[in-house]
């Protein structure tokens, strides 16, 4: 049951989702930017004695790419909670974890295919990377955007309006991104910088796609990684169904 | 045997001023092919306890069955029973109408081609055959309404709750509106659970009516009971016989009764 009504909800999001191309491509344009104009900045740079800038870039601006296309997926659901679309769906059967599911799934799909066209980009500019550390790289996304996208639902459905909701998500995503080394390797930084960030799960995730670019998979980073990937993403998913369970007016 | 029962059914919300008691206790018996009206000023707890008895909302206090089924253990049963049309509906207005009535009836577990009959099935019936492939924005309020209470229909539900299905409908759209819910109740023996502002359409709809006031029943009969114990006579106005019991008007005043002449 729960695969079953998954699949349709996904059916329904993804639907909508090919009805617009601009949504398809529009969310890969800020990554992009980054790497048409901060990559070149890099290439000379020695950001790292095992690997090219290229290869540390390109793992950061992927997981940029999950973390602001997936927190701000919950823009949605706050129309659809006002239209009455959530408790209509409510008041039937369909499995709970499903109404997150089917609609992360799409979120996650889309955000996979759109690190497929930055990689592909990047790769035309200069990155070489191993296939299989490529591979790891959009399977992190992948979670990411599934952790990232049901807290978002989860936010989107105990707020009113999308201006209550978007300056929370920014107050997030900002500092995830600055606190984690998506840009720049924060072993570059100060030690409390180093400290801070740690406590940051992003900072993991980033450090594992970073070891899988040059091939270094059976690496503590890496382990460290795939566990805050997993953990984040269990804690959101339940986090996620729990206010689908409950969820308002 | 009653298709609705409750007992002391209640609901308090905290907020950060305290708790606020929206419903205080309800009890009440619906049964089987009743169509039961369920009025009160606004405020009263009529949506509250609507949700409650949909399981979109758990009571903090009381019991009740819904078509056989327990709403605190087996919220699925009660699900799979029951239809509910909100206040605002709960259609996409981007999605075609064909779109919504298949998924709804695939959200409720039927194939797909079975799904797409029934889609075209409850089109037929509800007067919505030549809009399947419109998109939902491009209905009248009446059509609208008709497609919203088709969503509440598509797995045939012993129960049908409507909250305040009419309003913001002209009359014409009333009047189809009323011709319908009475056909669902002759045809299939649907029970139906309706709330409303308007004390015309309560007096012409329901058989019987729960008024509610302040989140507890304040009094429950027929229309003309009601208004030979409340309202001093069995042609009192059903306005009279509300103001009597709740001594308030009902929110939104009901639409200005023509006059006799």
């Amino acid at each position: 049951m729960l695969l079953h009504d998954t699949a349709i909800i996904f059916g329904r999001y993804a639907r909508q989702t090919l009805a617009s191309k601009f949504q398809i491509l529009f969310g890969v344009l800020m990554p992009l930017l980054y790497l048409l104009f901060f990559g070149p900045l890099l290439t000379d740079l020695p950001l790292s004695s095992s690997a090219g800038s290229w290869q540390v870039l390109v793992p950061g601006l992927l997981l940029q790419l999950g973390l602001f296309g997936a927190s701000f997926a919950g823009f949605g659901i706050i129309v659809e909670k006002n239209l009455g679309v959530i408790e209509r769906m409510r008041a039937t059967p369909v499995s709970r974890l499903a109404l997150l599911l089917g609609r992360v799934l799409r979120d996650a799909l889309l955000l996979a295919f759109q690190a497929v066209l930055l990689v592909l980009t990047a790769y035309v500019m200069g990155l070489r990377a191993p296939l299989v550390g490529i591979l790891i790289g959009f399977a992190f996304v992948g979670l990411l955007s599934v952790s990232l996208a049901s807290l978002s639902y989860a936010l989107a459905l105990t707020v009113r309006t999308p201006q209550e909701f978007g300056p929370v998500v920014n107050a997030v995503t900002l500092p995830a991104m600055l606190l984690s080394g998506l840009m720049l390797p924060m072993t570059l930084g100060p030690a409390w910088l180093d400290v801070l960030s740690h406590f940051v799960p992003l900072r993991y995730l980033v450090d594992a796609v970073r070891a899988a670019y040059v091939g270094d998979y059976a690496s503590t980073p890496m382990l460290y990684g795939v566990l805050a990937a997993l953990a984040l993403c269990a804690v959101s998913v339940t986090l996620g169904t729990r206010q689908f369970r409950r969820a308002g007016a | 045997m009653a298709i609705i029962s409750t007992a002391g059914l209640a609901r308090t919300f905290t907020t950060k001023r305290g708790t606020v008691e929206a419903v205080r206790g309800i009890d009440l018996t619906v049964e089987p092919g009743e169509i039961l009206g369920f009025l009160g000023p606004n405020g009263a707890g009529k949506t509250t306890t609507l949700r409650m008895l949909t399981t979109l909302l758990p009571p903090t206090g009381g019991a009740a069955t819904v078509a056989g089924h327990d709403l605190a253990r087996d919220p699925a049963g009660v699900r799979r029973r029951i239809g509910y049309v909100a206040q605002s509906g709960g259609v996409d207005p981007n999605v075609s109408v064909r779109e919504e009535l298949v998924t709804q009836a695939r959200l409720y577990r039927l194939g797909k081609t079975e799904a797409a009959a029934r889609a075209e099935e409850l089109a037929r019936d509800l007067d919505l055959t030549g809009l399947l492939d419109r998109k939902c924005a491009a209905l009248s309020g009446g059509q609208r309404r008709r497609l919203d209470i088709a969503m509440a229909l598509t797995h045939r539900p012993e129960v049908l709750f409507l909250d305040e299905p009419t309003t913001g409908l002209d009359p014409a759209g009333r009047a189809d509106l009323w011709d319908l819910v009475r056909r669902l109740r002759d045809a299939y023996g649907t029970t139906v659970f309706l709330t409303t502002h308007y004390l015309d359409e309560a007096d012409a709809l329901a058989d019987r009516l729960v008024i509610v006031d302040r989140g507890v029943v304040v009094a429950e009969g027929t229309p003309g009971a009601l208004k030979l114990r409340h309202g001093g006579s069995p042609d009192a106005t059903l306005q009279d016989t509300f103001l009597a019991i709740t001594g308030r008007t009902p929110a939104a005043p009901a639409d200005p009764a023509p006059v006799a002449v």
